[in-house]
C-alpha cells in the first residue's frame, strides 16, 4: 500500500497526486515512470515520475483525466494506492556537452519535462521552456518550471494567456534567434511529431518521450513496441525517450487508439456503476 | 498376472461446455479411480520412470502408497523432491518425461503418473497435508529471492524449511510468475497457487510485490542486507517474427494476450479494467504450450474460428500432447507447414489477413529435427481479425540492470557454475533465466538445488 499524501486539482482534467513511495523516490531519476494499479480490479497504468522528494520519500504524478483509472483516482476519496512499481524506463541522458536546450511541453507533457529541466539547470545549463495549452484555465506548473528556465514562454490556442498560437510557431522564432543544441518535446503525439518535423528541418537533435499502451512495463508483453529507425523497440525498457527523427509517429498514433472502444465502455461503466467491490 | 494395457480414463468436462467458461478442463479425480490406476504400476525394481522425471521423484513408492490408501504418505514421498504436485501433475509434459520411460508404454499405455500426482497434490491441499507452522529461523542468516516463479518458490520453500529467513521480491503485483500470468486458469486454477503461496507465508517467507530488482532495489542493496541471493527472473521477453504488419492493431504477442487474460482478468472486462478486443477469426502462430494456451483462450473469448499455424508438422509439435488433443476437441483448426510472410491491414489499421508461405520438411538439423524449408512461389492468404504471435521468448533485456557484473552467455541468459552460482559470489540463479524457456518441473528442480548450495555456503559462514 502506498499512502496518498496530497491531491491537488488544477482544473477539470488535470490533477496532481503525491504518494509515499520511499524506495521509488530513492532510486528515481529524470525521465523515469512508474506503473500504478489504482484498485484491486484495476489496470496497470504508467505515469511519469514528475517529481520526487527523497527526504520525505514521496513521488508526484500529474495526471490527465481520460478514462476510468484517471477518473477514479480523481473522483474517489482514496487513502492509498494498492500497487505502484518503479522507477521504470531508462533515465534521461543528461548531456553535459549541450548548452542551450529548448524544452517544449504540450498540455500535460509539461509535467514530465520538470525533472529533466531541473537536472540540466543543476549543472548550470541555459534552458528555454515553451509550454502550450488550449486556454488560460488549463495552465499549471508553469511557475514550477520557470525556476529552472532562463526564458519561459507560454502559448495558448485562443490567446487567453501568453502568445496565441502553437508551440511550434514560438519554437521557429526561438530557432531564428539562437539555434538550440538540443530540443526536448513531450506532449500529445501530433505535437511531438510537428516539433520533430521542424527541428529535423533545422538539423537539431530532438528527444521525445513516448507513451504507448503498456501492460507490465518490464519488458514481458511487447504491448509497448514502437518502431525506431525501422527497428522494433520496447518503450518500457528501451525508452520511453527516443530520438524524435527516428520515431514512426503514424504507427504509434494508430496503435494508441487500439483500445478506444473498450476504454469508453470501461469509463461509462464506472461513471454509471462505480467500482464493484 | 493380467495387466490392463490401457490406462484408466480420467474424465474431462465436455468440450462444448468448457469452451463457454474459464473453469478447469479436467474433472477432480476420485480415490477409487486413482487407486485403480495405481494398481497398474508394476513396481519395477529399476524404475525407469524415475530417470524420466527431471527431479527423480520416487514414482513407484508414491504410487504404492496410493494403492495402499496412504495418501498423506504418498504426498510426503513426492514432497521430498518438489513441493508442487498439484501443479506438476497438471502441467508437466509427462509423455516426454516420466511416462515416456514407463515400461508399460512398450506394450500398451504407461501408468498415468501425472494424473496420480495431481490426485495426491489436490488431496494434500484439501486435507491440508501441505500445512506447516511458522518456522523459527536462525538469527543473522537471510536470503533474498528475485522473482516468484516456480524456481524462486522452490528455492524459498527449501530455505525456510531449513530455518533460513527468506524475502521474495517480485516485479509484478501478483506472486507466481508464469503460473499466474501465463498458464491459463482452465489448465491450472489460480487458487492452487494461492494456497501453496499461503503455506510459504505461514512458514515465514515474506513476499514483496511491485519490486523490480535493478530498479526499485539494486542488487548491491540486497547484498548488504542478505547473505545470499537467488535470481529466478524467468525468460519472459516475447520474440516477434519481424515481418510486415506485426504492429497492426489486434496483433499481440502470446505473452501480452495471456497476461491481459490471466494476470489482469480481461475475460471479465469491464468488471476488471483491462480490455481484450473481440475477434471472430483468430490466427495463432507457433506450436508450443503458449500457442495452445492462446488459441484455447481465444475460443473461450468467443472467436468463431481459431487456427493454429505451425511451420513444421504434427510430429514436431512441441506442445504437451494433452493440450493438443484438448485444443482439437475444442474446435481449434491446425494448419501445418505454413509460415507467415506478412500481416495485412484493413483501412482502420487493424489486422485483416495473414499471407503464409507454404513449407516442406528438409534435412534434419544437428538436433535431428527436420527443418522446414519454403516451397517456392506457393503462398496462401488466411483471413484473421486477430493474430497472436507465440514463437517463443528470450532473456529480458532488463536483466543486466540487476547488476552489470552478472556474466551472460551469448544468448543473453545467466552463466552459472555447476552449483548454480553466478559470476557474483553468493548470488545463485536457476530456472528459465539460466536454461532458456523450459518447464515448471525443471525450474522447481533448479530452485531447490540452488537452495541446497546456499545452505552449504551459509553453514560455512
Ligand atoms: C511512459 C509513460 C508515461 C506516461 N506518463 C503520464 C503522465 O505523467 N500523466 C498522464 O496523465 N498520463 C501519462 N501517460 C499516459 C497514461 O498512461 C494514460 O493516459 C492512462 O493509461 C490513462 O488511463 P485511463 O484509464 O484514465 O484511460 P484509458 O481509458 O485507459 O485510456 C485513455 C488513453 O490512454 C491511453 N492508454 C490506455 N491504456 C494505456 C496503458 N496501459 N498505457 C499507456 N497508455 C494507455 C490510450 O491510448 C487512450 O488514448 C503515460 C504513458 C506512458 C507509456
Ligand atoms: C503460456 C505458457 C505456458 C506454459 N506451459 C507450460 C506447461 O504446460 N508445462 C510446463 O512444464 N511449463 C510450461 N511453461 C513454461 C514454464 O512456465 C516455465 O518454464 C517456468 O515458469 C519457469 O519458471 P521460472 O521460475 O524460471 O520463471 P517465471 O515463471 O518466468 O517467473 C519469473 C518471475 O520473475 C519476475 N521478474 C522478472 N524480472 C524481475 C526483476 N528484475 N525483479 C523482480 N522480479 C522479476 C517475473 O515478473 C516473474 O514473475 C509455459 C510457459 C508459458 C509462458
Ligand atoms: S514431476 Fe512431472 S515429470 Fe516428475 S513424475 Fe511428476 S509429472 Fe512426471
Ligand atoms: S516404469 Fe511404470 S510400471 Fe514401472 S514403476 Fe515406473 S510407473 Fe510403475
Ligand atoms: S509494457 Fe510490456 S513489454 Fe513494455
Amino acid at each position: 500500500m502506498f499512502p496518498i499524501v496530497s491531491k491537488k486539482k488544477y482544473n477539470d482534467t488535470i490533477f496532481e497526486l503525491e504518494v509515499e513511495a520511499p524506495k521509488i523516490a530513492k532510486n528515481a531519476l529524470p525521465g523515469q515512470f512508474a506503473v500504478l494499479v489504482a484498485h484491486e480490479n484495476g489496470e496497470r497504468v504508467p505515469f511519469t515520475l514528475a517529481d520526487c522528494n527523497k527526504e520525505k520519500g514521496t513521488v508526484t504524478f500529474v495526471i490527465q483525466v481520460l478514462g476510468k483509472t484517471s477518473s477514479y483516482l480523481l473522483n474517489e476519496n482514496l487513502q492509498s494506492i494498492p500497487h505502484i512499481t518503479g522507477p521504470l524506463g531508462i533515465p534521461s541522458h543528461i548531456d553535459e556537452t549541450k548548452n542551450h536546450i529548448v524544452f517544449i511541453g504540450g498540455g500535460l507533457g509539461i509535467a514530465p519535462l520538470h525533472p529533466i529541466m531541473k537536472a540540466y539547470h543543476q549543472i548550470g545549463k541555459k534552458n528555454t521552456c515553451i509550454v502550450g495549452f488550449r486556454n488560460k484555465n488549463l495552465v499549471f506548473w508553469h511557475d514550477r518550471l520557470s525556476q529552472y528556465a532562463s526564458k519561459m514562454l507560454i502559448t495558448t490556442d485562443d490567446g487567453s494567456m501568453g502568445e496565441k498560437g502553437l508551440v511550434t510557431d514560438v519554437l521557429e522564432k526561438e530557432i531564428s534567434i539562437q539555434k538550440p543544441d538540443l530540443v526536448y518535446a513531450i506532449g500529445p503525439l501530433p505535437m511531438m511529431r510537428a516539433v520533430s518535423e521542424k527541428t529535423q528541418f533545422h538539423g537539431i537533435k530532438t528527444i521525445v518521450s513516448l507513451n504507448p499502451v503498456m501492460v507490465d512495463g518490464i519488458g514481458m508483453c511487447g504491448a509497448c513496441r514502437v518502431t525506431i529507425g525501422g527497428v522494433t523497440r520496447y518503450a518500457c525498457i528501451e525508452g520511453p525517450e527516443f530520438d524524435a527523427s527516428q520515431v514512426d509517429f503514424d504507427e504509434l498514433i494508430l496503435r494508441s487508439r487500439q483500445f478506444k472502444k473498450e476504454e469508453d465502455i470501461c469509463l461509462r461503466d464506472y461513471l454509471k456503476n462505480g467500482i464493484k467491490k | 498376472m493380467n495387466i490392463q494395457k490401457k490406462r484408466n480414463h480420467f474424465p474431462d468436462r465436455k468440450a462444448e461446455d468448457r469452451v463457454k467458461d474459464f473453469q478447469e478442463v479436467g474433472l477432480p479425480i476420485d480415490f477409487e479411480l486413482a487407486q485403480k490406476e495405481a494398481g497398474r504400476c508394476l513396481q519395477c525394481k529399476h524404475a525407469p520412470c524415475i530417470t524420466g522425471c527431471p527431479v527423480e521423484i520416487k514414482i513407484p513408492e508414491f504410487i504404492l502408497e496410493i494403492k495402499n490408501a496412504q495418501i498423506k504418505e504418498a504426498y510426503h514421498i513426492i514432497r521430498k523432491d518438489h513441493f508442487l504436485p498439484s501443479v506438476c501433475g497438471r502441467v508437466c509434459p509427462q509423455e516426454k518425461q516420466c511416462e515416456r520411460l514407463c515400461v508399460l508404454a512398450k506394450t500398451g499405455e504407461p501408468v498415468a503418473i501425472g494424473k496420480l500426482e495431481k490426485f495426491v497434490g489436490d488431496e494434500a491441499i484439501q486435507k491440508q497435508y501441505n500445512q506447516s507452522s511458522k518456522i523459527k529461523t536462525i538469527p543473522g542468516k537471510k536470503a533474498a529471492v528475485i522473482g516468484s516463479g516456480p524456481a524462486s518458490l522452490a528455492c524459498a520453500g527449501e530455505l525456510i524449511k531449513n530455518k533460513i529467513a527468506v524475502d521474495v521480491f517480485e516485479a509484478l503485483h501478483k506472486i507466481g510468475g508464469v503460473l499466474v500470468y501465463g498458464i491459463p486458469e482452465f489448465r491450472l486454477p489460480k487458487k492452487l497457487i494461492e494456497k501453496e503461496i499461503g503455506v510459504l507465508k505461514q512458514m515465514g517467507v515474506q513476499f514483496f510485490e511491485d519490486s523490480v530488482v535493478g530498479r526499485t532495489i539494486v542488487l548491491e542493496e540486497l547484498l548488504s542486507e542478505y547473505q545470499a541471493v537467488f535470481i529466478g527472473v524467468g525468460a519472459g521477453t516475447p520474440l516477434f517474427l519481424n515481418i510486415p504488419g506485426e504492429k497492426l492493431n489486434s496483433v499481440f504477442s502470446a505473452n501480452e494476450f495471456l497476461t491481459r487474460i490471466n494476470l489482469m482478468n480481461a475475460y471479465a472486462f469491464p468488471e476488471y479494467d483491462t480490455p481484450i478486443p473481440n475477434a471472430s477469426d483468430v490466427i495463432v502462430i507457433g506450436g508450443g504450450n503458449t500457442a495452445m494456451d492462446a488459441a484455447r483462450n481465444a475460443v473461450r473469448l468467443g472467436a468463431k474460428k481459431v487456427t493454429v499455424a505451425y511451420r513444421r508438422t504434427e510430429n514436431e509439435l512441441p506442445a504437451r500432447k494433452e493440450e493438443y488433443h484438448h485444443a482439437k476437441e475444442e474446435g481449434i483448426s491446425f494448419r501445418f507447414l505454413i509460415s507467415p510472410l506478412e500481416i495485412k491491414s484493413d483501412e482502420s489499421g487493424k489486422a485483416q489477413s495473414v499471407v503464409f508461405q507454404k513449407m516442406e520438411l528438409g534435412a534434419p538439423d544437428e538436433k535431428g529435427r527436420r527443418s522446414p524449408i519454403p516451397i517456392q512461389d506457393e503462398t496462401e492468404l488466411i483471413q484473421a481479425d486477430m493474430v497472436i504471435i507465440a514463437i517463443g521468448t528470450q532473456s529480458n533485456p532488463l536483466l543486466p540492470t540487476i547488476s552489470p557484473k552478472l556474466k551472460l552467455n551469448s544468448k543473453g541468459y545467466l552463466m552459472v557454475s555447476e552449483n548454480l552460482e553466478t559470476s557474483i559470489p553468493n548470488v545463485f540463479a536457476g530456472g528459465d533465466i539460466v536454461t532458456g524457456a523450459a518447464t515448471v518441473i525443471q525450474a522447481l528442480g533448479a530452485g531447490k538445488k540452488a537452495a541446497r548450495q546456499i545452505l552449504k555456503k551459509l553453514e560455512k559462514e
